[in-house]
């Protein structure tokens, strides 16, 4: 028998402002909705469990412990994996490694955040402080601001304009109409988006995600387990990281991209031997409708330049080229930090089961996930095959 | 120590290169430069990242330089509220080194092009804090 490792249940809490929860219901829904995911996978073949989170959200620290006991998976190992906002993705590729090794069979991956206890403001004060404190948070940095500085270079290098990006926020929430488990279930129309308030220009709070409550859980097991408590396992085909000097002032040009992903995606398309041309269906990291773009040229599903050529045709739009985001991505399902990679991951898995609903692409085999850590300084592209 | 001298806002005061903050106050536009490999770093860096030298000196910095990106800030995080709206950009130095900071109150968005000149200044925030920032030309 090869060695292959498959994702054998998925699931999430519903995202979006859930003051009816802690971060032990949270994550306890989203692990619930897994196991039962499975084919009576039972708790005890579960051989250890990694948690998923960004730190300074809620006042728990070294949450790992807290997760695994209340999901009563002691004494088999536990620890936190943190990598801002691709933490769940990169505890993904560290349960990989596990079974892959053949260190442990079975692998729980659980991602959590916590954000609407706090403001606004200290929020973005937090969220500030993924860049580098030492030389730009003492500006007043926040991740809109980081990544509305990207959206005018983008423009000016590519001709991209407002609409271009407003484009994107329709497109996503247009989709979120059908993701019961997504913060904001409806349509916005172009007008509301270019007319929302301007939080860092160019960007608008539409051209925003919300910050949110939530929690995923992916459940990893070698191909033996797979076979024996999956219905239809989903293959880890292809993985990459990459990584990106958090200053801005460390980094290469052009600021219309991340390095990480541009690497990570490299990785991914050569373990997994094929090209994006290959991909049916993707989840791409659309903290902000700008992000989505630079994720459209730094996966190679165009050139750069052609980025938003590609919004404006609607080749990304269901029936596409390339449907991206179709669950309503970041934007509208809401960007609870932690959690975001593995519900990514579990959007895919459901396509690649045939079991996308309204939003099912025909016949789908081959998926791909783009989640981001801050401002690009750490990527994950992972790949997917029925 | 010094350090906390730094920016609007600071959340480190303790580092290697913290008369930065000194110079700063002088009105002086300061680096760092490795006395093994000539590299000039700035904002300037205790030891030299690139060739691993630990040897630095301190090098006058020539502010001039052309807008790489920018973004007007309205919603502030918490501790800069009273300061928006305020201008980030990134800036390069003729030098070479790219630079983060704030255009100076009287700069406008409407001013502002990618690719424009600039020139980057040692500023006193108040009595205590310090920063630098950029100006247009």
């Amino acid at each position: 028998m090869t060695n292959r490792v498959a994702i054998i249940g998925v699931g999430q809490s519903s995202f979006g402002k859930r003051p009816d929860s802690s971060i032990r219901d949270l994550t306890f829904e989203a692990f619930h909705e897994a196991i039962e995911d499975t084919k009576n996978l039972e708790r005890d073949e579960i051989d250890a469990s990694l948690v998923a989170s960004s730190s300074g959200y809620d006042k728990q620290r070294s949450p790992a412990a807290v997760i695994a006991g209340y999901l009563e998976l002691n004494p088999q190992p536990t620890f936190l994996t943190e990598a801002a906002c691709a933490s769940s993705t990169v505890a993904l590729r560290t349960a990989w490694s596990f079974v892959k090794s053949g260190l442990h069979d079975v692998v729980a991956v659980i991602g959590y955040q916590k954000m609407t206890d706090m403001t606004s403001e200290a929020i973005q004060e937090v969220m500030g402080r993924a860049g580098d404190v030492m030389f730009e948070s003492p500006f007043g940095t926040s991740m809109p601001a980081y990544y509305a500085m990207f959206a005018r270079a983008h423009m000016d290098a590519y001709g991209t304009t407002e609409e271009d990006l407003a484009k994107v926020s329709v497109k996503n929430h247009y989709y979120s109409q059908y993701n019961p488990k997504a913060m904001f279930q409806k349509e916005f129309t172009l007008e509301k988006v270019l007319s929302s308030r301007v939080i860092a220009s160019p960007l608008k709070s539409l051209d925003c995600c919300a910050n949110s409550d939530g929690a995923s859980c992916l459940i990893v097991a070698n191909e033996a387990k797979a076979k024996k408590f999956a219905e239809q396992p989903v293959w880890i085909k292809g993985l990459g990281l990459g990584s990106t000097a958090m200053s801005l002032a460390s980094r290469n040009p052009p600021f219309t991209g991340f390095e990480s992903a541009k690497e990570a995606a490299r990785q991914a398309y050569a373990m997994a031997s094929i090209k994006p041309t290959d991909i049916d269906v993707a989840e791409v990291h659309d903290c902000f409708t700008i992000a989505e773009l630079i994720a459209y040229g730094d996966l190679e599903f165009c050139k750069r330049e052609d980025s938003p050529k590609m919004i404006r045709n609607e080749e990304t739009h269901l029936g596409g080229r390339i449907p991206v985001n179709i669950d309503g991505g970041l934007l509208s399902k809401g960007h609870p930090v932690g959690a975001t990679g593995g519900s990514q991951i579990r959007t895919l898995v459901h396509q690649l089961r045939g079991e996308g609903g309204k939003m099912q692409v025909d016949g789908a085999k081959i998926a791909l996930g783009h989640n981001v850590g801050g401002i690009g300084m750490y990527t994950n592209v992972t790949i997917l095959e029925a | 120590m010094g350090f906390e001298r730094f920016g609007f806002v600071s959340y480190v005061s303790q580092a290697k290169i913290g008369e930065f903050t000194e110079y700063l106050k002088n009105n002086q536009l300061m680096g760092t430069k490795c006395k093994k490999c000539g590299k000039v770093y700035f904002p300037p860096r205790g030891d030299c990242t690139s060739c691993l030298g630990e040897e630095i000196e301190w090098v006058e910095i020539q502010g001039e330089g052309k807008l790489v990106t920018f973004t007007q800030v309205n919603f502030a995080p918490t501790g800069f509220q009273k300061d928006v709206p305020y201008i980030l950009a990134l800036g390069q130095l003729n030098s070479g080194q790219y630079v983060f900071a704030r255009f100076s109150k009287d700069v406008s968005l409407e001013q502002l092009k990618i690719g424009m000149a600039l020139q980057l200044v040692p500023c006193k925030i108040d009595e205590e804090r310090v920063t630098y920032e950029f100006q247009v030309l």
